[in-house]
């Protein structure tokens, strides 16, 4: 159903028609090449923004384009165009296959539509609530936010909702479209109390409709929630010591601070760095990279969530790979370039920003399964050291392994037990050291709200993190004191 | 067959005529204003990796905004299609949202008087070939040098080059529309070095409107080999609190802190550490920041800003006080204010420098850190306390001892800016914000 959907909007309003892409196709593989692919790409993009108690900004936004492909060897040539006409379809195919020499080599497959089991509901939500509805919602978050506490000064809530149809045709027979709809909600207040004034924010999402902030799975519409966890975080932030520097054990809370395997160890498992031998990862699999309580997955079949893909960019359907398996390195996430020249397989892990960019190996959700401990055992097993459950943005690079991520919510444990809240401070670590240091992990599993936002070479993809509680014996702490 | 630079200039002609039509679209549509931007850019990004050919990608891309407002309502939309047709559903997109929005009574275009209606020519504007081969022969003769130097250096992540040519349209219904034509040509080089078991990574580039201003592909390649093999052997140092030499091209960051401290859009949010800062002293006497928005071919150099202001130049920082913020229309009537011409961000910066070199700077180091390069993103723009990743190198008597890595440093934005003892003569040529090496006083290191 959705493969005739979406070709009939991205192709019916051109002269384009599948058998057209065949020939396309067939026109590249005049010259040596390995491999071609064509991306059609269209999108529309609302978003609105409440500030200072009034609906200040709305925008709308309308993204379409193909892209196409050719690679060699190890080589890649690209090209693309915002106008869906054959004419320029054509032209960018040229331009594309002049990466490799004239002359015949293998054959285009036919192309055959595949399908993949969905991962999200292919609806539109934009269309889910009226605009009346989302400025109402947008209202009465704001008030509730600032009923919440007389410190809270200033409120910003923002939503954003993108409907995007994908078709990709490629070389190896590959035709296989997708319906992907992602909704964002976002509530940040600001604080002040005396002279101090301090931030706070929350927010969530996913691929689903924006029904889903409305909606009261926890007794409270979910929406509420952000604006609550939101005044909940500037608070404690008022209260802020300053944080200590040096090397202590550090706890990990549940969710969000999965972002520490994205940046400690999932990049490091992109393919393109380890066929390149540019990773820390680099040529490791069957080693023990991790303390035997990692088991490290990326997983792309979760339902709904802002990670999952039904397909990835190159038409491959989105899978649960393994990566690290009680510490034992297992496997790299893949594209299907990188994955020809290390003689695998694809795993579904081709992503691109757009049709104006090139398809790289990216994570989708990357989470670390639970352990056996309850949360609590972890605080108690810590004579000195930090508890972060709340984290901002991370970085890693990806040659020295070294990392950082920022704590946005921090406590001290002193005596096994959580005591003041400390300040705001980088975390930083070496990838493969710093997962051998996980000494416990706790059996409380669970995936962050769905902000995550992962850039690479420039191109930003939306992702998933989540773990359970960890505790490492020992990580650096940049605070002041 | 039209070359590319006719090209463009047939291209920007019709995208003034679009801009033009879709003001009087919107206008007529019941629009009180309407302001329309589009960005264009055609060129090429070539890349090498071990000297083989690994990309080329051939770009053209943009975007066509647009902004109404309506009895004091906004609405925006834009769309990457620049056809009649999709201008026209996006000035009627636009209209559809400012429905939605409420009165906002700061909303709307630059005051008309302020508008810049004959830009002068910055020389930003200098094509050079898009022919790949041309592109792929430079990055691969950076990338050849660059394997040639030293053992050490084991393997490359690629030379790149690119090549880009711009048009940037405005208008408005202040009865506005105006145009101007750039070109960006840049050349990167990243390696891995490798010494026993510890590998690092590290790179150099040049950026340059005018092809002839690049550094050329041996500069660029030695420079990345220097860069990487200096890194080898990085140990991480025990926690204490000592002097940091921000080399010029790291402490670039500390100045973007101070960016966007001043900017209205945080000043008015009350989001900066330097709210009500104006006319106080946020930096040590004898520092001084100014901005040239009309360098000739200076990267950063815009003869308006993104709402159609007439840029100007302007003394940020005056012997250590904060003279001006940085101030859009919107901004600056939401704090009672007169545009500064920022719309879209800052211009050329310029710090002052002293008199002191490299070296002498790493003697008034002593014995400190010297920070080559951040990671991560805490900073609290709020509060202004800083903790961020950081690499670099040990130095005691004013010499280099050894790489060091995996630690942070930490302070707060305030005390670092006053902090500032020395800004050195090293200046890195390659940026808008120019700056030399930065000795700060004294912060925080984490380590073991």
């Amino acid at each position: 159903m959705s493969f005739e959907a979406v070709s009939e909007h991205l192709l019916a309003p051109t002269e384009l028609s599948i058998d057209k892409l065949d020939s396309v196709l067939a026109s590249m593989y005049q010259h040596k090449l390995d491999y071609a692919d064509l991306y059609f790409q269209a999108s529309r993009h609302e978003s609105w923004v409440l500030e200072d108690g009034i609906v200040k900004e709305g925008s709308f936004n309308i993204e379409k384009g193909v892209g196409v492909r050719a690679i060699s060897g190890e080589k890649t040539g690209f090209a693309y165009s915002d106008q869906l006409s054959l004419a320029a379809l054509q032209q960018a195919a040229k331009a594309a296959r002049g990466i490799a020499k004239q002359g015949q080599s293998g054959t285009v497959s036919l192309l055959k539509p595949s399908s993949a089991p969905l991962m999200y509901p292919a609806l539109d939500p934009l269309e889910c609530l009226q605009k009346e509805q989302k400025i109402n919602l947008l209202k009465t978050v704001d008030a509730f936010a600032r009923s919440l506490d007389p410190a809270v000064t200033q409120v910003i809530v923002s939503m954003s909702a993108v409907y995007e149809e994908v078709l990709v045709a490629a070389s190896d027979g590959t035709l296989a479209t997708d319906i992907r709809p992602l909704v964002r909600f976002n509530c940040s207040v600001l604080a002040e109390r005396g002279e101090r004034r301090e931030r706070g924010s929350s927010g969530g999402g996913g691929r689903h409709s924006m029904e889903y902030f409305t909606s009261s799975p926890e007794g409270e519409q979910q929406a509420f929630t952000y604006a609550r966890e939101a005044v909940r975080q500037a608070l404690v932030n008022l209260e802020a010591i300053d944080a200590p520097a040096g090397a202590m054990p550090v706890v990990l809370g549940a969710g969000w601070p999965g972002v520490l395997l994205h940046e400690a160890v999932g990049h490091g498992l992109e393919g393109d760095f380890n066929r390149k031998g540019s990773s820390a990862f680099s040529g490791r699999i069957g080693e023990k990279v991790a303390s035997e309580h990692c088991t490290i997955v990326d997983d792309a079949t979760l339902m709904d969530r802002r990670g999952s893909l039904t397909i990835d960019d190159e038409g491959t359907a989105g899978q649960n790979t393994m990566l690290i398996e009680k510490g034992i390195l297992k496997g790299y996430m893949q594209d299907k370039l990188n994955a020809r020249l290390m003689n695998t397989a694809s795993t579904g892990n081709g992503r691109r920003e757009s049709y104006a960019h090139l398809p790289m190996p990216r994570m989708t959700n990357t989470y670390m399964l639970a352990g056996e401990y309850e949360h609590d055992e972890l605080i108690a097993s810590v004579k000195q050291g930090i508890y972060a459950p709340n984290f901002g943005g991370g970085q890693v690079d990806i040659t020295s392994g070294k990392f950082v991520f920022s704590a946005s919510e921090a406590y001290l444990i002193e005596d096994g037990k959580i005591t003041a809240p400390i300040k705001g401070a980088t975390l930083i670590g070496n990838g493969p050291e710093a997962m051998q240091k996980v000494s416990m992990v706790a059996n409380n599993l669970s995936l962050d709200l769905g902000v995550g936002v992962c850039g690479k070479d420039g191109q930003s993809v939306p992702v998933g993190v989540g773990q359970p509680s960890l505790k490492l014996d020992e990580l650096t702490i940049g605070g002041t004191q | 067959m039209m070359d590319s630079t006719s090209l463009i200039a047939q291209e920007r002609e019709q995208l003034e005529v679009a801009v033009a039509d879709a003001i009087s679209l919107a206008t007529q549509l019941g629009a009180d204003q309407a302001e329309v931007a589009v960005s264009r850019q055609t060129g090429i990004a070539v890349n090498t990796r071990m000297t083989e050919v690994e990309n080329i990608e051939f770009n053209h891309d943009g975007a066509l905004g647009i902004s109404v407002y309506v009895k004091g309502r906004k609405g925006n939309s834009s769309t990457s299609d620049v056809s009649p047709k999709s201008i026209e559903q996006a000035v009627k997109a636009a209209i559809e949202i400012a429905k939605h929005t409420s009165v906002d009574e700061y909303a709307g275009l630059a005051d008309p008087a302020l508008l810049e209606r004959q830009p002068q020519d910055l020389d930003l504007f200098h094509p050079a070939s898009l022919e790949p081969d041309d592109g792929l022969a430079i990055a691969k003769a950076c990338e050849e040098i660059a394997l040639s130097q030293d053992q050490r250096i084991v393997n490359s992540d690629g030379a790149s080059y690119t090549s880009h040519l711009g048009i940037k349209v405005y208008g408005n219904s202040h009865d506005y529309v105006q145009s101007y034509l750039s070109s960006r040509h840049s050349l990167s080089c990243m390696l891995i070095g490798q010494e026993q078991d510890d590998m690092q990574r590290d790179y150099s580039y040049t950026m340059a409107r005018n092809p002839a201003d690049l550094l050329s592909p041996e500069a660029v390649a030695k420079d990345a080999v220097e860069r990487t093999v200096k890194r080898l052997g990085a140990r991480k140092i025990d926690t204490c609190s000592c002097p940091v030499l921000f080399s010029s091209d790291a402490a670039v960051s500390l100045f973007g802190h101070l960016v966007n401290a001043i900017s209205g859009g945080s000043l008015y949010r009350k989001s900066s550490f330097l709210l009500d800062s104006l006319g106080q002293q946020v930096f040590p006497q004898g520092f001084s920041i100014s901005e040239r928005p009309h360098v000739l071919g200076g990267l950063a150099s815009t003869p308006y800003d993104s709402e159609g202001v007439k840029t100007q130049d302007l003394e940020v920082i005056a012997d250590g006080v904060l003279n001006s913020y940085l101030l859009t229309s919107y901004s600056a009537r939401k704090l009672g204010m007169t545009t500064t011409g920022h719309a879209g961000g800052i211009h050329n910066w310029f710090v002052k420098t002293g008199d002191d070199d490299f070296t002498q700077m790493l003697k008034n180091l002593g014995t400190g850190l010297y920070v080559t390069e951040l990671m991560g993103q805490g900073v609290n723009a709020v509060s202004g306390d800083y903790s961020r990743g950081a690499a670099g190198f040990w130095v005691e008597n004013g010499e280099i001892l050894y790489p060091v890595h995996e630690i942070t440093i930490a302070s707060n934005l305030k005390d670092m800016f006053k902090g500032i003892v020395a800004v050195g003569s090293d200046v890195d040529l390659r940026t808008s914000l120019r700056t030399g090496s930065v000795l700060i006083d004294n912060m925080k290191i984490a380590g073991n």
